[in-house]
């Protein structure tokens, strides 16, 4: 992070120098995600409208905005998160693999295995071990797994957090540090093997240090999964995705404005409000 | 090397100096209340308190005003308003206690855990016999009605807070409204529902009915309580990983509160520990010990100290003040294992 210091205004210089860019499709993982036409509700209320947007296998997504502009409700929407809320309402197809997660008659706790979350507080099951919240997603949905140990050794590395850990194994998951929390959240999401990890503004609640070591979790899971992160950290959205997409809302419901390669999003915008945006002049 | 070695200290604690003058604050209000007492014609402990309790305030109000102003001196009178309270709401409870210690002791001797009353009649010398038989029908009736409104109470709680239905506002107000039901109604309801009509014969399960009635409404409310302080990120961290409500609930949300629901558990059980109206209606108070809950009657703790009561003759008052006594210390560990138990699980 220190090596190629920068400053607000060289974002684009960043994503640029980020990483080599993977094409759309390149992944060989499967069609991916698809969003087609999401709207979303709460109550009465509009909060999200008509929002497109392909997630190709293989690829890290990054959606920026400001508050309250929707970018969390549509990713609840992408793994049935979004239902959890009593007054809650949506239009729309989301498409995993071609098929519309809210066709009736899915099994919306096997969308859910599919398509993993990390939320913006870590939240480690108190009552259980490092271990066991690794394990529980096994545990909460009935899956059986020959070899326990060597999954969470594997999942808890993916995470980066097994050196930290294992010693220490049967600790409570609260006796962490926050970063660590964090990281043993994604290895929980990590244990029963989704296809999609979508996380919540993951590193809102950590300091620099736990937040580099997720953003290099992260650049390593891309490889065999695909990723949908939001962050009001436009510097962390040019460090890690491939795609970023620009939610606003003005006082309405919130809108996709642009997506685009993380490059262009901050080089060259299309639309002025992402220009503002990524360069500082407002939200 | 010289080590420079500093002390922890408290810089924030008041100085003996100012201790001092808060004792002679009070020692000058005790002072004064001996001397209007003896001077005037007020007579009694409480003009004894209420003297000393004003001249507290006064002097304090005084001596905080002339030295730091009137906002100090404001707050020292709603420190001492706030001190009286204190005292106006412990004293009759070390009054209770020391009184049940007191009159019970006369009637406490060993011998009394391993008898009953079947061969004595509550006149006797108080050696002999004994309360076996209510301590028994006490940890039966209690234990079959808590098998019965263990479930029921949790998963009531477990309905209006994580199912959320459209029943859950009728079903709260309807367990706020029980939790005040009198408990002599439970013990009419078991007698006109059951007795009457179908068993004919009142028994340690009659009790035990009526109990869980009574511990139901606790146990829900407690336990309601309990789970809406567990955050929702847990639940749905758990449903995120592909679990059913079901098992979110009963694999993390549940674990997480369990000190609480022991908690919850205890307290319900001491509700109903020294309830005595519903089972002189429904259990039948014998005096032999009885294993059988569903067969004849069963005695209790509270129904023998009933008994002795109105039996009225010195020993039998006797024997009445000392199962309160052991009612009591029953009653204390419960509290202080709850106390315990909800402690342990919110350090981590």
């Amino acid at each position: 992070m220190e090596t190629k210091a920068t400053t607000p205004s060289s974002l684009s210089d960043v994503a640029n120098s980020a990483k080599a860019r993977k094409q759309p499709g390149s992944g060989k993982l499967g069609v991916g995600l698809e969003a087609r036409g999401v709207h979303a509700w709460f109550g009465d209320k509009l909060v999200l409208r008509d929002v497109s947007l392909d997630f190709w296998s293989g690829t890290v997504t990054a959606l920026i905005g400001p508050s309250g502009c929707g970018k969390s409700t549509f990713i609840r929407t992408l793994n049935r998160m979004h239902e959890f809320i009593p007054s809650a309402a949506m239009a729309g197809e989301v498409l995993l693999n071609g098929q519309d997660i809210y066709e009736p008659g899915i099994d919306v706790t096997k969308i859910r295995l599919k398509v993993g979350m990390v939320f913006q507080k870590p939240n480690p099951f108190p009552s259980m071990t490092i271990a066991d919240n690794v394990l529980a997603g096994l545990k909460l949905a009935q899956l059986k797994t020959a070899k326990k140990d060597d999954l969470l050794e594997e999942c808890l590395n993916r995470a980066g957090l097994w050196s930290e850990v294992k010693d220490r194994l049967n600790a409570y998951g609260g006796s962490l540090s926050g970063g660590q929390q964090q990281r043993l959240c994604i290895a929980r999401s990590l244990a029963v093997r989704p296809e999609v990890l979508l996380m919540d503004e993951p590193c809102s609640a950590l300091d620099p240090g736990s937040t580099l070591k997720i953003e290099e979790t992260i650049q390593q899971l891309s490889s065999t999964m695909t990723i949908i992160i939001v962050t009001h950290n436009m510097q962390q959205a040019a460090r890690v995705s491939d795609y970023t997409g620009f939610f606003l809302s003005d006082g309405g419901p919130g809108e996709l404005v642009e997506v685009g390669p993380t490059n262009e999003i901050f080089s060259r915008p299309k639309d002025t409000r992402t220009e503002n945006y990524v360069t500082g002049r407002f939200g | 090397m010289s080590t420079v070695t500093v002390k922890p200290g408290r810089p924030w604690k008041r100085t003996p100096k100012q201790v001092m003058s808060t004792v002679l604050v009070l020692l000058v209000s005790a002072a004064i209340s001996f001397t209007a007492v003896a001077a005037t014609e007020m007579k009694g402990k409480l003009a004894y308190l209420a003297i000393f309790f004003i001249s507290v305030v006064v002097i304090n109000f005084a001596e905080n005003y002339f030295n730091r102003g009137i906002a100090a001196a404001k707050d020292s009178v709603s420190s001492s308003v706030t001190a009286a309270g204190l005292v106006i709401a412990v004293v009759p409870i070390f009054s209770i206690l020391y009184t049940i210690f007191d009159y019970g002791r006369a009637g406490l001797n060993f011998n009394m855990f391993l008898k009953d009353m079947s061969a004595n009649g509550p006149n006797d010398p108080l050696g002999q016999g004994g309360l076996l038989h209510a301590l028994l029908g006490s940890f039966i009736m209690v234990g079959f009605g808590l098998l019965m409104s263990l479930p029921i109470g949790i998963l009531t709680a477990i309905y209006l807070t994580e199912i959320k239905g459209i029943y859950s506002r009728p079903i709260r107000f309807l367990v706020q409204a029980m939790s005040g039901v009198p408990s002599i109604v439970a013990g009419l309801f078991i007698l006109s529902a059951i007795i009457f009509p179908i068993t004919k014969s009142s028994s340690g399960f009659m009790g035990s009915l009526a109990l869980a009635i009574l511990m139901i409404p606790t146990i829900a409310r407690t336990s309601e309580e309990v789970l809406l302080l567990i955050p929702d990120d847990l639940r749905e961290a758990g449903v995120a990983l592909g679990g059913t409500q079901w098992r979110t609930v009963s694999l993390i949300v549940v674990p997480a509160a369990k000190s609480g629901l022991v908690t919850a558990i205890i307290l319900g059980i001491a509700r109903v520990a020294g309830e005595t109206a519903p089972l002189i209606l429904v259990s039948g108070g014998g005096d032999a010990v009885n294993a059988n809950p569903f067969e004849s009657p069963m005695g209790s703790l509270p129904f023998y100290i009933w008994k002795g009561f109105i039996f009225g003759t010195t020993e039998s008052i006797a024997r009445s003040w000392a199962g309160i006594f052991v009612l009591l210390v029953i009653i204390f560990f419960l509290f202080i294992a709850a106390r315990m138990l909800s402690g342990s699980g919110s350090k981590k």
